[in-house]
Order: C-alpha cells, then structure tokens, then sequence
C-alpha cells in the first residue's frame, strides 16, 4: 500500500530545483494541473480526506498525501496492481475498480487490495494436454464453483469470469481462453470467491494452452527460422551493413511500400 | 463525455469524414514528407531541439555530452547510501545471474539464463511484472512473411533512426526478430492468427512492410503475463519484488560482482553477490523530461542508467527522447496514456480543429509528433480542452467504416473500455490527442552479445541505447527486450560458469561522490529516484 509521505528523505530527488522549465513548454504540456473547482471528502481506509472532485481514485490518494510503493503500477488501467474496492452512502452494495481509472465519487468509502495470498500451479506448457484432465489436475478447486457470480460482479474488466471458469470446467479450453483474454490478474475475484478459486490463473493456463496445443502454427515462421539458420539472408544482410549513410537514405527513399 | 463544445466541433470532423473516407478507398493517402521535409519539421518543432532543455554532463564517461536536464539531475547526483556503512561480508543472496528489473527484458534474460542452468534472482521494486511492456499496445516487428526480409526491417529502421543505429545491434534485432516470435509462439502466447496459422500482420509507422504481429490491443500485456507464469513455473529462478537495487556492486578486479538491493517495506538493505549481473530496469518516462505528461508505469525512473553510469559504463544518444505522436488528452482522468499505433495502422487519420488532415498518418514517430506540434502551435488549428491542453482529433469511427462495424471492440477492446470508462464510445467518436513522452532511445552502450562495458555487468532493453538510433520504430522494442533480453540471458549465464567474483566493493560510488563535490556538482541531490513524489499534487 501507500506509505504516507515524509520517510524516504534519503532517497528524494528534488527535480523541480535542477531543472528550470522554460515557460512555453508548461503551457504546452503541463504534467501537473493546479486542482481546480469542487472538492469533496473520501474515506481511504476509513480515514477522511478532502479532494479535487474530478479525479481518480489514484491521484486522489496522492493528493491526500500518499507515496505509493504497492497498489500503484501502469496508472493505464492494465497491469492489474490497483485493485480497489469501496463502498457508496446508503448502499449496501461492495463495488469493485482499479484506483487508476475509477473516478471518485463524494463519501466513498474505500480501500485497496494491492496483494492477496493465491495458489499458482508449476507446470511444463510442453507436457500438458489442452483438455479438463489439466485443469482439474492443477486447479481441483475449480470443481467446488457454485455458480455464484461473485467473481464477475468483481471484476473490474467486466469480463465474465464466472463463465470462463465454467467454460474451463466443461474442458471448453478455448473459450475460457477467449473469454479471459483482457484478464489484468488483479486477483480481485480471488478475494471474493466462496469457492476459494484462483480464477486469473485459471485463466492464464487456459489461454496458453489454447495457444500452444489448438492454434495452429504459423507454417510461414518456422520457414523463415529454416531460412535463415540456411544463411539465405546472411548476403543481403552484409550489404546493407557495408552501405554508407548516403547509399542507405537513397535506398530507404526509394524501397517499395506493401499497400495498407 | 465530451463538452458540448467539444462535440459540436466534432461535427466538423464528421462533415468531412465520408470523402476522406472515399479517397482512402481508393488508396489516396495524404502525401508522405519527403526526408528532407521531415528533418526540416523535426528540427523546427520536435522537443528534443528545444533551446534550454539539455545541458553538458558535469562528470563521468559521457562529461561533456548534453542529455535532457532532468537526466543530468539524476546523474550527476549522489548514492543514496554510504558506502562505508554497509557490511559487504554479510551476503544475502549468492547467486550466478541476477536480474535487475522484472519487466519483459528481465523475465526473457531470466527464463534463457535459468534453461542454459543458472540460479537466477531477479529483483524489482515493483510487483513482477509491473513495467512497460504491460503496457505496450500495437505489436512486435518481424519479417516472418515471404514478402518481407531481415534486410528490409533493417533499412526500415535505419531510416525511422535517422541513419545513425549500431549497425551490429541492429543486424542482431533484425535477424533474431523471427526467432523472437516463434520463442512466444512456443510459450503458448495468444498470438492473432488465422485459421489456418497465418500470423497476421500490419503496418506500424515507417515500416515498408506489414510486420507488426499482436496480440489484440494488449500485445505488451500478453507477453508479460505469459513470461511472468513461465517465470513463475521455474524452480531455479527466485523473484524478490519491491527491493530494487540501488547500487550495483564491482569487485577488487573491477568487475560487476551484484548490487545492494533495498527493501522499500523494511528499508532494510540487502547485499547480493552474483557472478554477472543484467540491468533490465527500462526507462525514464517518469522524469517528466520537459515537464511532458508520459505514458511510462509508475517505476519508470532510469534507476539502472544511473547504476551502470556511476560504475563506469558508456551512454549513448541519450539526449534523443521519444514523443508518442498520439498521447490521450482528454478526459483528464486519462492524460498521456497512449494510444496505439495500431490505431492508425487500421486507417485512422489526424484531423484538426476544422476536419482536415494535414499529416499522413503513418510518418515515423518523432515526425509524427513534429507535424501535430506544427498544427497546434504555428498553424493554430488545435482543439483546446477544458483545461486547457492543445491537440488533434484521431478519427477513429473511421476503422469502423473502412475495416466493418465491431472492429474497434474486437481488435482495440483495451483502448475502447478505457474510453467507455468516461462514456466516450471511441467507434463513434474521435479522440483528442497530443504527443507525450514515451520512450527512452538512447541508453547504455552494449555489443550484439548486450555485453557493457564492465566485465560481467550485461543491459538488455530499454536502458540500452544504439539499436534503435535516434528514434525507435513502432513494434521494435517489444523485439527488442525480447531479443536482447535472450542474449543477454544467455550469454551471462554462460559467463557465470567461468567467473569467480572478488572481494566486493562499493569504492566506484565513493569516488563518484568525491568526483562530484570536487566539481561543485549535484546540490546535495541523491539518486537513484526510484519512485517519483506526486505526494500532496494531481500528477
């Protein structure tokens, strides 16, 4: 989680004191908007603080004071490391989000969930049969599934989870390999599943099995591998080294383009 | 959702979408600069020119070159440990190759390292996993297909890098590249393929072929989270997160012999002794270099470049930043993250503030940005945000008419969510845009074997800098960790078999201190940064 700013003395980078800014380039693309407008209260772990009202729950916590060193990672919705969840006033309802792209709202109440303690089988990709025998073999938990939903109402995708773990369960490897692909493992369905499944891993062996043993391999790649451990390219290749800058550019202006 | 404002300039957008849509049916494009014309809008309006923004490094193997001042502030500052109060006798980790940075670079060094026999670490000071190539989008390059060739991706390059690529490194990444993908084919990677196997391929920026091969809009995602459980699948490879290294370690001989890690929940440092050491630590997009919003992760602070600096090792083009021609900017929830290339590989043009075009889409990056510069600053014909910000339109409804309806949800379902966050449905709407920093080109200097020049001491991806020159090309830095990663993988672990470290020592950052205060440098300034501070700002 965050830790609250004023410890890491040592390691602080002022950047701001080396680096004049020259003016323009602010106006041009300012990575720090002076907070504007309407501020409203949140609770992060219970405890209130007052914020801009139009940001996300990330700058938010940042705002506030916070330095982050968990729950924080791409800050573009895809990495899966700031799995929040929050409640809302008058509502009994547990709602789920990534703190990086859900926008507060006033009076949430909210915290994240930057780890959660999950099995993750070992297995050779090689050796494993696309089919139900490796999914009940590595995951036998998957069977005590109790068509809850839990874990799609969780899901901060809105993928549909439960359904790519029943897909798994039927041994339909394709379809919970499909149906998982956007998957960001933020482990949030984890936490809430009665059953006790580790649906992302789940997931994740799905899709590489789907991948490795169902998909077809592309016949035109191992061709150019054969092509070039034959040094068929190794002439061309020598060439185009040799060339000075100037011979480079005329060939570079005058290479044809594969239509779009 | 947009303004009403907003939305009644898109109408402008739409008043002119139907002939620009015709036209690109009949395979009229607006016209590609010639080279001279785009070195001459790169020199007018791309950022790396800009007066005042770089200065002359103060010490070390590169003392005289000018880097960015935000790169110069972090390298020309302090360790931010005492060199003298560590006890190096107490090893915490021994270990054959350790890997600094568990992103793509780091998972593809440590899975070649621990298949040729080698006890791995590999330390980071994120979650495993958290990095760039999570969040790249369009693709990885390869000439896998009959019509393409090594050579051909070579020139490709050579020329988005303005000429001025390590013509060895580059010859590695083009001819590994086919290898590269068949390496994630073989992991189990959802690769997108037809039916009967066919890889299927697009154009990126400045390439002359369709190389580019994906996994929807989540190429960079799908590749770390399959390295990420191969990785995990691996007995001989241990993963220590949240305690990056913060100094590496040389021996009495002068060789990398490991580095000092730092728990960032204990604060307790940890000294690890290995045999050769691989930095795989990424970028700088999180230095904000010229106050520019990024698309970089949280982490993504050059804390490797700083580490192999102070140890000695060469930098190279390090004053050459990329700029990602299209870095969302509106909603302000979302400002600087990218946009995929890909975007405009499916038919999407730039449009400005009265519906026109006035770039071809797929220039190489850095011209790209300069054009969208130029049509925002010089020609003022930019759309204003409500906070503010200048950009262009990305007229993305258009795939849907050249390319079928549901294309956008089925080959961008990433970038359509993201957008449909704040009720914007990027299948009927344009998006905003303006350049954003994205990428680090230049970096520390290796060899083919991603050898540096201290002994035992490797770098793979985007810490290097000569494979890509000047300005790297869309799709080759997924090649590139992947690649380099490999050998740098592969080529430590057979060092390690050979090598005996020394005593270990941290006289390398003593001197550098002393260097510094000599010279007046730093202002007391310490680095690595390792997380930037938006503590108490909206960053």
């Amino acid at each position: 989680m965050a830790k609250k700013k004023g410890k890491e003395k040592e390691e602080k980078v002022k950047q701001e004191k080396a680096s004049p800014k020259p003016e323009e380039s602010k106006k041009e693309a300012a990575p720090q908007q002076e907070p504007k407008g309407e501020f409203i209260p949140i609770y992060f772990m219970g405890k209130k603080y007052m914020v801009p009202a139009t940001v996300t729950i990330m700058k938010a916590i940042e705002y506030a004071g916070y330095r982050f060193i968990r729950g924080c990672g791409c800050r573009g919705g895809i990495c899966g490391a700031c799995g929040t969840v929050y409640r809302l006033p008058g509502s009994y309802k547990i709602n789920v989000g990534l703190a990086c792209q859900t926008v507060i709202e006033p009076d949430m109440y909210l915290t994240q969930i930057p780890f959660f303690p999950a099995n993750k089988a070992r297995y050779d990709i090689d050796e494993e049969k696309a089919d139900i025998s490796t999914i009940l073999d590595k995951y036998p938990e998957i069977a005590r599934c109790v068509s809850c939903n839990t874990c799609t109402k969780a899901c901060p995708q809105d993928l549909e989870v439960m359904d790519y773990v029943q897909a798994a369960l039927q041994g339909n490897i394709e379809r919970a390999a499909k149906l998982s692909f956007e998957c960001i493992m933020c482990g949030l369905c984890a936490s809430r599943c009665p059953a006790e499944i580790v649906q992302y891993n789940i997931g994740i062996l799905c899709r590489r099995l789907y991948s490795k043993h169902m998909m077809k391999k592309a016949q035109h790649l191992s061709d150019r591998l054969k092509e070039i451990d034959e040094g068929k390219f190794d002439g061309d290749m020598e060439k185009m080294k040799k060339m000075g800058t100037e011979e480079l550019e005329k060939a570079y202006a005058e290479r044809d383009i594969e239509p779009v | 959702m947009y303004t009403p404002e907003l939305l009644e300039l898109i109408k402008k957008v739409e008043a002119t979408r139907p002939e620009r849509i015709k036209k690109a049916q009949k395979g009229e494009h607006f016209p590609r600069m010639s080279y001279e014309e785009g070195g001459e809008v790169l020199h007018r309006f791309h950022p790396d020119y800009k007066k005042g923004s770089k200065r002359k490094l103060g010490l070390g193997p590169n003392e005289g070159d000018l880097v960015p001042n935000e790169v110069a502030d972090i390298l020309e500052a302090r360790s931010i440990i005492d060199p003298g109060s560590i006890d190096l006798d107490n090893i915490d980790y021994d270990v054959d190759v350790l890997v600094i940075g568990a992103g793509g670079a780091g998972d593809a060094a440590a899975l070649t390292a621990g298949e040729m026999g080698a006890k791995v670490l590999v330390v980071t000071k994120l979650r495993h996993g958290d990095s760039n190539t999570m969040m790249a989008e369009g693709g990885i390059q390869a000439a896998s297909k009959p019509q393409d060739s090594p050579a051909r991706h070579y020139l490709d390059t050579m020329g988005g890098g303005h000429f001025t690529n390590d013509p060895d490194l580059l010859e590695a990444l083009t001819m590994d590249a086919p290898g590269a993908i068949a390496f994630l084919e073989d992991l189990g990677l959802m690769l997108d393929k037809d039916e009967d196997g066919t890889l299927r391929t697009l154009h990126g920026g400045g390439t002359s072929r369709k190389r580019m091969h994906s996994a929807g809009d989540m190429s960079g995602a799908e590749i770390m989270r399959t390295l990420r459980d191969e990785v995990r699948n691996r007995p001989e490879i241990e993963v220590v997160e949240f305690s990056p290294a913060i100094e590496l370690l040389l021996d009495d001989k002068g060789r990398c012999a490991g580095a000092i890690l730092k728990n960032l929940e204990t604060e307790q440092l940890l000294v690890v002794r290995a045999k050769t050491t691989i930095i795989a630590t990424g970028g700088f997009g999180r230095l904000h270099i010229q106050g520019f919003p990024t698309t970089n992760h949280y982490g993504a602070t050059a804390d490797g470049l700083v580490l192999a600096y102070r140890a000695g090792c060469g930098l190279r083009y390090m004053d050459a930043s990329q700029f990602h021609p299209t870095g969302v900017i509106f909603p302000e929830q979302n400002v600087g993250l990218l946009i995929t290339e890909k975007v405009r590989g499916a038919g999407t043009q730039l449009v400005n503030i009265d519906g026109e075009q006035f770039v071809y889409p797929l220039e190489p990056r850095d011209v790209e940005s300069s054009a969208i510069i130029r049509e925002c600053f010089e020609r003022k014909n930019g759309i204003e945000t409500p906070t503010g910000r200048l950009g262009v339109w990305l007229d993305s409804p258009m795939i849907e008419i050249l390319q079928g309806e549901g294309t956008i949800q089925r080959d961008f379902p990433a970038k359509h969510r993201q957008f449909m966050r704040h009720d914007i449905d990027i299948s009927k709407l344009p998006m905003l845009i303006f350049p954003t920093l994205h990428y680090q080109n230049g970096g520390v200097k290796i060899n083919p074997d991603s050898e540096t020049e201290i002994p035992n001491l490797y770098a793979a991806g985007e810490t290097t800098g000569g494979i890509h020159g000047r300005n790297r090309l869309m799709g080759n830095s997924l090649l590139d960790i992947i690649v380099f990663g490999r050998r740098a993988g592969k080529n430590s672990a057979a060092r390690s078999r050979e090598v005996k470290p020394g005593k270990l020592s941290l006289e390398h950052a003593r001197k550098y201190n002393k260097e510094l205060e000599k010279k007046g440098l730093g202002d007391g300034l310490t680095s690595p940064m390792i997380l930037p501070d938006y503590a108490g700002k909206i960053a």
